[in-house]
């Protein structure tokens, strides 16, 4: 094998590293702002994953029947509305299920579950039990092959891209905007936001209904990579509560350090390992460092 | 007398019988029902009347297999259906008692002894994967039940009480991998699995195959948790590897994430060959025919085939399902079994499971959609294997088929 090659696989496998960073940061990013900074355990995360999904999936069928012409152009506009659709559930949910068990938080745990198993049904009573995949545009499918031997992924890259952007955009509404100072307030202490006159109620259901809508986003980013089935979400559901908690569960930062950990950690034992080894050790390390730091990697400072 | 009297006089008489002479009325109600009776069709006590027949049906039609199981449970049905327009089996209708095995094997399990202990049905079709059968096996062999098996699975695995209609393991490899090597000159093989037994075993009975009989090198071995959408690092390997053939045995939601990254990274079918063991037309909906083009699939029936009976089936599925549905292999394999039940029964004259199970070895189908098939000693079916290319539209072009009927071989010799 020439230098040449070698050189062609280490930057793929970089980039394989980088890709599977982005899928778990942008998996784990509406958990952390739910579980993170709410400390309510989302069971349901997943399906709100799956919502997003299914809108880009929706919306590209009707692309496809009533305007074919702008199945080139309608991915953006549809990432957009994944994020409403799941933001309106989310708003829906908060209000309906997830305010009235705000101090009993391990309930939420049996709710949002319930409402998961829920949900999955509901896809499979309305949507129907196969597997399906939107017809993407066709800039988003092939490769880029910039050398000969050479092919990054071009849903890699947009998935990527995505990932950088939605977490810029929350990292900055949630340290300088109104909202992300009334969310941190009401972490930090809820009685006391709420004597200043911070309406933690809205609050509440505002940060929620964000939580979910980032799902959704990530839901639809993952369309180019997978499919979308009822029970799509329950296989997203435990890698983003690793990361969520081996970040530490209070911190955005956390969320991100952890992601890439896993992510590098992951790819290059699967290289080197068989794929189901890979997971092993890769569980194994995460269980093993939160024995010894159970606050996982960033602690938070807030005062309990 | 008017005749509009006539009836209702002679039911009075009827049941003036009735009461005084159950069991000479039962027999002559028997005689215009059926051309045998009950008390000689049914000795072991299972729901078998003069008018029915009571069958289980034994599926996920929730959880994570209803993606997989919806189309047999259709086609099953659609089998029953058309029996019963014929007239259904000795004279008697069929009845479904359905019961949802929710993609979980306890689950089955316990359904499987509720059919059989409660319900008492003649026959049970059902189950999908491995893991499923494995959970009912014990109950159907302690209760002496008869179950259709649509999947095809990894061998390794024969019982009285059940009849295979799906191919095993070697009779979807080994024709598939002589043909690989034949026409593509496969010499290097790179085997990819989703991590549980069927691609395990499936792997194994391909590699000594390769390795001893083909004299072929086996480049690459990997297996992937279920569910597992990453396949970056996988692929990288691959390209190191440079095998003359990818042979997959990837199911599920990862079947979807492994073609849509080959694609994006660059593997199309237009470069790289590769066989496949585990997409049908099921698979490519959510696949999606651009990401599946140019690769192959080893299976014993596509939707494609090019015969009458097939057509036939076919029309009738989107009759029944819409013009949307689709039929893959297992489908197919699911439609075969009240075909091949009905068989059974009529040769043997009873429903009892000892002599459907006894008049089984031997029952052809000619009518099969795969075309004609034959019941094996071993309770496995003679069929044909074929291989088919994917098309961009979805579709799968037929482009080889074994010129005889494979024999069954559930424990093959040398590949253990």
């Amino acid at each position: 094998m020439s230098f040449d090659e070698i050189y062609n696989i280490a930057l793929m496998q970089g980039f394989a590293g980088l890709s599977l960073f982005a899928v778990l940061l942008l998996m784990g990013l509406g958990l952390a702002i739910i579980f993170g900074q709410m400390g309510v355990i989302n069971m349901a995360h997943g399906e709100f994953m799956t919502i997003g999904a299914y809108t880009i999936f929706l919306l590209s069928s009707l692309t496809e029947t009533y305007a074919p012409g702008l199945i080139q152009a309608y991915f953006p506009f549809a990432i957009v509305c994944a994020f409403l659709v799941a933001f309106a559930f989310g708003w829906l949910a908060e209000w309906a299920l997830i305010r009235h068990l705000y101090k009993r938080p391990l309930d939420t745990l049996l709710a949002t579950w319930g409402l998961s198993l829920g949900m999955q049904q509901a896809f499979r009573t309305i949507i129907g039990p196969k597997e399906v995949s939107p017809t993407l545009p066709d800039w988003l499918m092939g490769s880029w092959s910039p050398a000969e031997g050479l092919d990054i992924p071009i849903n890699g890259m947009f998935v990527l891209g995505l990932t950088i952007v939605v977490t810029g955009g929350v990292l900055l509404a949630l340290y300088k905007s109104r909202w992300g100072l009334r969310v941190r307030a009401t972490v930090a202490n809820r009685s006391m936001a709420n004597a200043i006159g911070i309406n933690t109620t809205r609050t509440d259901r505002v940060t929620f209904a964000i939580g979910c809508g980032i799902a959704g986003v990530a839901g639809a980013a993952f369309t180019t990579i997978g499919s979308t089935g009822p029970t799509s979400g329950s296989l997203y559901i435990v890698d983003a509560f690793l990361v969520v908690t081996f970040g530490g569960a209070a911190s955005l930062w956390g969320t991100v350090v952890s992601a890439f950990g896993i992510a590098q950690t992951q790819s290059i034992s699967e290289f080197f390992l068989s794929g189901s080894m890979a997971k092993v050790l890769t569980l194994l390390l995460i269980v093993t460092i939160l024995m010894l730091r159970p606050q996982g990697l960033f602690a938070s400072k807030v005062r309990r | 007398m008017s005749d509009k009297h006539l009836p209702s006089s002679s039911r009075r008489t009827f049941m003036l019988g009735a009461a005084a002479l159950p069991l000479a009325l039962a027999m002559s109600r028997m005689g215009h029902a059926a051309a045998l009776p009950t008390a000689q069709v049914n000795t072991t006590g299972l729901a078998v009347t003069d008018t029915e027949v009571i069958v289980g049906q034994l599926h996920s039609a929730t959880g994570t297999m209803a993606i997989s199981e919806t189309g047999s449970i259709q086609a099953e049905q659609l089998a029953i259906d058309q029996i019963n327009a014929m007239g259904g089996i000795l004279g008697r209708k069929i009845k479904v008692i359905k019961e949802d095995g929710a993609s979980d094997w306890p689950t089955f399990a316990e359904k499987s002894r509720k059919l059989l202990v409660n319900d008492k049905v003649a026959t049970v079709f059902g189950c999908w994967t491995s893991a499923s059968r494995k959970a009912v096996l014990p109950i159907f062999e302690k209760e002496n039940g008869l179950l259709y098996y649509p999947t095809f699975y990894e061998g390794l695995e024969q019982s009285k009480n059940v009849i295979y209609t799906g191919q095993e393991a070697t009779q979807q490899i080994l024709y598939g991998l002589d043909w690989a090597k034949k026409e593509k000159g496969a010499q290097k093989v790179f085997l990819v699995g989703s991590d549980y037994i069927w691609p395990r075993t499936s792997m194994k009975i391909a590699r000594k195959h390769i390795e001893n009989f083909q004299g072929g090198k086996v480049v690459g071995e990997e297996y992937y948790p279920l569910g597992n959408t990453n396949f970056n690092s996988l692929i990288n390997k691959i390209k190191i590897a440079k095998p003359d053939c990818i042979f997959a045995a990837v199911v599920g939601g990862s079947n979807v994430a492994f073609y849509k990254q080959l694609k994006a990274a660059g593997i199309t079918g237009a470069k790289q060959f590769l066989l496949t063991l585990s997409v049908t037309e099921d698979e490519m909906l959510g696949i999606g025919g651009e990401n599946f083009e140019g690769f192959y699939s080893s299976m014993k029936y596509f939707q494609t085939l090019d015969n009458a009976n097939n057509k036939a089936f076919v029309e009738a599925f989107k009759k029944a399902y819409g013009p949307k549905a689709v039929i893959g292999d297992v489908t197919q394999a699911a439609y075969l079994g009240p075909w091949l039940w009905k068989a059974a029964v009529e040769k043997a004259g009873s429903f009892d499971v000892d002599k459907v199970v006894a008049a089984s070895p031997g029952i052809e189908l000619p009518t099969a959609p795969e075309g004609y098939v034959k019941i094996h000693e071993n309770h496995h079916l003679y069929s044909k294997a074929r291989i088919a290319q994917g098309q961009a539209d979805g579709t799968f072009k037929v482009v080889a088929e074994s010129p005889e009927l494979i024999v069954p071989d559930p424990f093959p010799k040398g590949y253990q």
